[in-house]
């Protein structure tokens, strides 16, 4: 059985606003009963542009039932630019959370959305842009790569709990691990921007309280920091490291990779002596 | 709120008399029944009693009946068994709607370089038994074929399939986890080699599960360690269970006919109401040829795990075959091999009782299914009432 919160559970059990809008004028429809679950998402746009009221039909399971019911709460009274900001990780915090395997029924609510609001803008939908990759439920390279943009995935099964892509017969996992490849080498280095010297220090200090001293305090050792001059970064040893020989290497190779990896790759760590 | 439930091929309640039977052996009488003293062997003694309940109960000799720790260790063991007995052989026969323990073995196994064939079934759950008799090879090592679904409840005809196998020489084995206790079983009356029963499916505790292996069966043993269970399953005996067990056989040989005819009658209302109170909902699985306690009934246009929860507010236990419930994307593999078409099979529940279930308990499903589906089929966009009734009555 499910984990399900108790927002999801209430959602479910009396869903919000089920049903079709006989005057809508932004109609989305996603899935289909072959995948399991499909939602018909109607909206009616005043002329001033707000969600005025909004319905859903879904068949499917509890989450994806409690999904679309969420959706439909969060839609009313917004704006058409706001209601296209929501996305599907925004439905799934309505909600308090859903299982992770279960995030493709907030990714479903997204789609409706989606659809309905290019119906509304006049915009031509295209019936299913991209390649099939998924066979079994009839998912494209193109919807893929963007659950894997906007969701932040790296693995298969990832893609697979969002999209539902690869959860069948599971041929299609190579070419999933090479989109989620091709996605990953586009992404830019990110820049970082440069630290004042007032948040290096903080950073570094914080570093060494949580990631280095927990480590050197197992093997009854200590580091202090003792100044930072531009990049180099000035500690001495305490407790046991101080009288430990082998300690001369792992220790400054230690404190300089953690330091290097969470602060700046620029950083020189020198011990001083005591 | 009063649990019902209705998920007998989920598991069962330890009967009042099999926990009984057991609990001195957990506290008073300890001792390890290999030891020489009495305090040891005294416990030896109820588990060659237990071993003997067993064997009664289907039949067998209590020398071919082996305590494993569940059903997937009995399956394993009877396939692994075989292909190394079976020296030079490389072929395994198996059908499409087999228990995991059975089918993700044997896909296990062909990726190791073993052939497996998986033997279709019709649309009302049937082995092709045409099919079966030309995959029987030179090669098969041995035919593996469940003597009842889990989840429809079917019945196979192992007994003329296994008939078949020993006609060619090939080793039979079938998991009949869903079948001991639900409806006789006599192995002196075929020639099946080996069978798999597990404790936890007719009142006995988890954990607890046999082999049979017939007299003059080459044996390998899958877990090897001390003399237990005469060299063909090391590990101390789980003896609290094994007496367990033995007690719950008993009681199944009792139960037997109440079984087969109130436990029934009470599947038979509860399907037969449902049905017509439903509309667009259908029985899966070949009615005749059934367990006595299984009902598969798919309702179209919604959900199954949708059902369930829905279902649970109420108290009501049972199973869905739909993908959501399956912990995978798919509805189940025995719906799907059946053809059960998307529209039904991710709307399917199992219900399954046993002799604990009341009369009261089916006529509060009754009551309660046709509002559980009728509040599912008014948020789902495929339900258009009036020209669907229209259908399902043409």
């Amino acid at each position: 059985m499910w984990e399900y919160t108790d927002k999801v559970k209430e959602h479910f059990l009396e869903p919000r606003n089920a049903g079709e809008l006989e005057d809508a004028n932004a109609v989305g429809e996603v899935g289909s009963m072959a995948c399991g679950d499909a939602l018909k998402l109607s909206l009616k746009v005043d002329e001033n542009g707000k969600v005025e009221d909004a319905k859903f039909q879904t068949f499917g399971c509890a989450s994806a039932i409690a999904s679309a019911s969420a959706l439909t709460e969060m839609l009313k009274g917004k704006t058409v630019e706001e209601a296209e900001k929501i996305t599907n990780q925004d439905i799934a915090d309505f909600l308090g959370g859903l299982p992770k395997e279960k995030m493709h029924c907030s990714v479903l609510g997204r789609q409706a959305l989606e659809q309905a609001l290019a119906q509304y803008k006049g915009e031509h939908v295209e019936e299913k842009e991209g390649e099939i990759v998924c066979e079994c439920f009839g998912v494209t390279d193109l919807e893929i790569e963007k659950a894997i943009r906007e969701n932040d995935l790296y693995t298969v099964e990832e893609v697979t709990n969002y999209t539902k892509a690869g959860g069948g017969c599971e041929n299609c996992h190579d070419t999933i691990r090479e989109i989620i490849a091709k996605v990953r080498a586009e992404e830019k280095p990110v820049t970082e921007p440069k630290l004042t010297n007032l948040q290096k220090i903080r950073m570094i200090e914080e570093v060494i309280d949580e990631e280095i001293r927990p480590s050197l305090k197992h093997d009854g050792g200590d580091v202090e920091l003792i100044d930072v001059v531009e990049n180099r970064v000035l500690v001495a040893k305490r407790g046991n490291c101080a009288v430990c020989q082998a300690s001369e290497q792992t220790f400054k190779n230690l404190v300089e990779v953690k330091l290097q990896e969470l602060v700046s790759p620029e950083l020189v760590v020198e011990e001083v002596p005591q | 709120m009063t649990t019902i439930y209705l998920d007998n091929n989920a598991t069962t309640q330890v009967a009042t008399e099999v926990l009984e039977a057991m609990l001195p052996y957990y506290h008073d009488f300890y001792g390890n029944p290999s030891s020489a003293y009495t305090f040891g062997g005294q416990v030896g003694r109820k588990i060659q009693e237990a071993r003997d309940q067993v064997a009664a109960l289907i039949g067998a000799m209590p020398e071919e009946i082996i305590f494993t720790s569940c059903g997937s260790e009995s399956d394993n063991t009877a396939i692994r068994t075989a292909l190394s007995t079976e020296t030079g052989k490389a072929h395994i026969v198996t059908s499409r709607v087999e228990h995991p323990a059975v089918k993700v073995l044997c896909t296990h196994l062909s990726n190791k370089g073993y052939r497996v064939t998986e033997i279709p079934v019709n649309r009302e759950g049937q082995l092709d038994m045409e099919q079966y008799k030309e995959s029987l090879t030179r090669d098969t090592a041995i035919v593996s074929l469940m003597w009842a679904n889990n989840e429809t409840g079917v019945v196979f005809p192992v007994e003329e399939a296994a008939q078949m196998a020993r006609d060619r020489g090939i080793l039979f084995h079938t998991d009949a986890v869903q079948t001991v206790g639900k409806i006789p079983i006599n192995m002196k009356n075929n020639t099946i080699d080996m069978l798999s029963l597990s404790g936890h499916k007719l009142h006995a505790p988890k954990g607890i599960g046999v082999l049979y292996v017939r007299k003059g069966t080459r044996f390998s043993p899958f877990l090897i360690g001390g003399h237990q269970e005469k060299g063909r399953r090391g590990g101390t005996e789980n003896t609290a269970s094994i007496i367990g067990l033995g007690k719950a056989c008993e009681l199944a040989a009792r139960n037997m006919e109440e079984e087969n005819t109130r436990v029934k009658h009470l599947r038979d209302k509860l399907e037969t109401e449902i049905l017509a109170r439903v509309p667009n909902s259908r029985l899966n699985g070949e009615p005749l040829n059934r367990l006595p306690n299984t009902s598969n009934i798919s309702f179209e246009f919604v959900e199954g795990e949708a059902i369930l929860l829905l279902m649970d507010e109420f108290g009501i236990c049972a199973s869905s075959g739909s993908a959501c419930t399956s912990g995978s994307l798919q509805p189940s593999h025995v719906l799907r091999a059946m053809g059960v078409p998307f529209t039904m099979a991710h709307g399917s529940i199992r219900f399954s009782m046993s002799i604990y279930n009341t009369e009261e308990e089916i006529d509060f499903i009754i009551d309660k299914i046709p509002t559980i589906i009728e509040k599912l089929r008014n948020l789902s966009p495929y339900w258009k009432p009036g020209e669907q009734v229209c259908a399902a009555g043409a």
